[in-house]
């Protein structure tokens, strides 16, 4: 009786990689459980073959709803049915706004236990035990479910596995609930600011909050334009929030995912949002003046000390050494 | 209307923060201050009762925890809140993300607002879900990292950033929005409203009176046991350089980039 629920994000013809590895990573479980993972789509307009390849990464079954993209609610009284139908113990959700959304309010609606951010699911005596690091990361604590159980997984916790073929789809009906019904989705997705291209880059000098104000991005300006050719700047999303640069260059679980050879961050915490962003890049240098910043637990190299003094100097060095 | 604002007493940031092996519970005692991301709710709910869109009555602070908790409330009121509401209760003691989501909405249910804001996420508990936890509750519609807010009669026209770009959603009251740290600049107390914020009316009340289902709430009530506090697996950290001669420090980050063929 152990089947799995897991929720299967959509945007514009395809659906969002954490929620196929949070798929991947159902269908690892309910086999370890005895059950299987089914998957849910809600959306408008999603053909029935593009669903049906969900069952690639392991769903042996979607379920598909016709209901507004990009809100919790639909999905909450969609998972609530199939919960009160019976047959499902869990339900898993990929990492991302919208999981954190759906899921706290399902386990107010199906009175499940939830844990958020959760990096690694085991099977013990046939119930699932998520874990979650805790206290900025320095400690991992374990949740055991009374009940139900409600995960969702910090972004890019679990790895995309094909392991399937097409499954079969099952379609629903959403019959939205009153409050579902209270929210309607204007523009999703909207873009904002001046186009940057900062995927193509080989060097990216980022810049966060601790920039101090938008001029404060002439200090990386400048040094981009001292490593000249395939340098760029990128941003954090609190200065883009902020105003203080173009969204086009945000970089992390909201923006962007990039791999340069050098990702330098200056006057960055290293949030694991934006971390889940430039993490991949092949060295990392971080400026901050907080020892104790996240930061520097995974740079390769880490100054601490004031952007204001050293990216100047460091400007000047690098167009010294390039002139 | 009336807007209620959530707000929450954690452990100062500056304040190591650890697991009290004992009883395996977040270690809250040392220097509290109010969730710095509550006084981001707190200065939306003054921004709409100033901005004269529409009426404000009143804004109620409510917040469970601890006698210590008061403190958040006096913060709250001292930052523009007319009154506030404690819920505290030793029964409440333990409660994980949904149970004390529950406890908070029964306190609301009793003050019936048009409009419940918080903040994003708790300092300590970093957890972003509290605001959909209560929705459910009231039968409203919640939204999350809400970072601008516009109100219209009883219509919310909410921005936030989402997972592909900006969302732009209309929601209409009652319901609860958790608004993120970029809305707004909360302003600062002024002495006046530090030294009054002991006058404004304060309510303490216990599960009982809030109507919370005892069977619903604390360790025992809540549906997810936490436990089992390891240590991460250990990383290879990077070499750190302490900034003391800039110059000197300059000279170390060229050659490490020379180094890595990062300035041919
Ligand atoms: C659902 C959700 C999605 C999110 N998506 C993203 C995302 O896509 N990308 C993203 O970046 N964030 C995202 N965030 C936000 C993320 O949690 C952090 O808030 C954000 O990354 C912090 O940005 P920051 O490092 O610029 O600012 P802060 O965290 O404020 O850090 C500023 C740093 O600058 C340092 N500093 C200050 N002054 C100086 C100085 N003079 N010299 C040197 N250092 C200095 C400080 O010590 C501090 O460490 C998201 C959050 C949520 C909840």
């Amino acid at each position: 009786m152990s089947n799995i629920l897991v929720y299967a994000l959509h945007n514009e013809g395809a659906f969002n990689k954490n929620s196929l590895g949070a798929i991947s990573e159902a269908s690892r479980l309910a086999g370890e459980l005895g059950g299987e993972a089914h998957a849910v789509v809600v959306g408008q307009g999603i053909a029935d073959d593009l669903a049906a390849t969900l069952g690639k990464y392991g769903a042996t079954k979607v379920i598909k709803a016709e209901a507004p993209e990009g809100l919790a609610a639909p999905v909450i009284d969609v998972f609530g049915k199939l919960f009160e139908g019976g047959g499902y113990e869990y339900a898993v959700f990929g990492g991302g706004l919208l999981g954190f959304e759906i899921g706290a309010g399902l386990a107010a609606r199906v009175d499940a236990g939830v844990t958020m951010e959760v990096t690694a699911v085991n099977v013990e005596g046939g119930k699932l035990v998520a874990e979650r690091p805790i206290l900025g990361d320095s400690s991992i604590s374990t949740s055991r479910y009374k009940g139900k159980g409600i995960i969702i997984a910090r972004l890019n916790a679990f790895e995309l596995k094909e392991s399937g073929s097409d499954a079969p789809v099952e379609n629903v009906d959403a019959d939205l609930s009153a409050q579902a019904q209270q929210a309607t989705i204007v523009t999703r997705g909207e873009q904002r600011g001046a186009d940057v291209d900062i995927e193509g880059a080989s060097i990216l000098i980022a810049g966060g909050r601790g920039l101090g104000k938008a001029e404060g991005f002439e200090l990386c300006d400048d040094l981009a334009k001292a490593f000249g050719g395939n340098a760029a700047v990128a941003a954090t999303r609190a200065v883009v929030d902020a105003g203080w640069y173009p969204y086009a260059a945000q970089i992390g679980q909201t923006g962007k995912t990039v791999a340069p050879k050098l990702y330098l961050a200056a006057g960055i915490s290293g949030a694991i949002q934006h971390k889940v962003g430039m993490q991949a890049s092949e060295n990392i240098v971080a400026i901050n003046k907080d020892a104790n910043a996240p930061i520097f637990e995974f740079s390769d190299l880490g100054i601490v000390g004031d952007l204001n003094k050293i990216l100047p100097k460091l400007t000047e060095a690098v167009k010294a050494r390039k002139g | 209307m009336k807007i209620a604002v959530l707000v929450k007493e954690v452990p100062d940031a500056a304040v190591q923060k650890r697991i009290d092996p004992n009883s395996g519970r977040l270690d809250r005692s040392g220097e509290k201050n109010l969730n710095p991301y509550d006084t981001h709710a707190i200065e939306a709910a003054m921004q709409i009762k100033e901005g004269g869109a529409v009426p404000v009555e009143e804004i109620v602070a409510v917040t469970m925890g601890p006698d210590s908790a008061v403190r958040a409330l006096h913060k709250a009121v001292s930052l523009g809140a007319d009154r506030s509401v404690h819920l505290s209760d030793e029964a409440l003691a333990g409660s994980d993300v949904a149970a004390t989501g529950y406890a908070l909405a029964q306190v609301l249910k009793r003050e019936n607002p048009d409009l419940v804001l918080l903040g994003q996420q708790s300092d300590d508990g970093e957890c972003y879900t509290i605001g959909a936890v209560v929705a459910e509750h009231l039968g409203q519609p919640s939204l999350t990292q809400v970072i601008k807010l516009d109100i219209a009669g009883t219509e919310l026209t909410c921005e936030r950033q989402a997972e592909y770009g900006y969302d732009t959603v209309k929601v209409s009251l009652p319901a609860v929005i958790s608004v993120g740290d970029a809305i707004n600049e909360p302003r600062y107390p002024s002495l006046k409203a530090i030294m009054g914020a002991k006058k404004k009316p304060l309510e303490n009340i216990s599960a009982a009176d809030a109507g919370v289902d005892a069977g619903k709430v604390g360790a025992e009530g809540s549906n997810v046991k936490c436990g089992d506090f390891k240590a991460p697996a250990a990383k290879s950290a990077g070499t750190i350089i302490e900034d003391e001669d800039t110059d000197d420090t300059v000279a170390k980050i060229v050659a490490w980039l020379d180094e890595r063929k990062l300035l041919a």
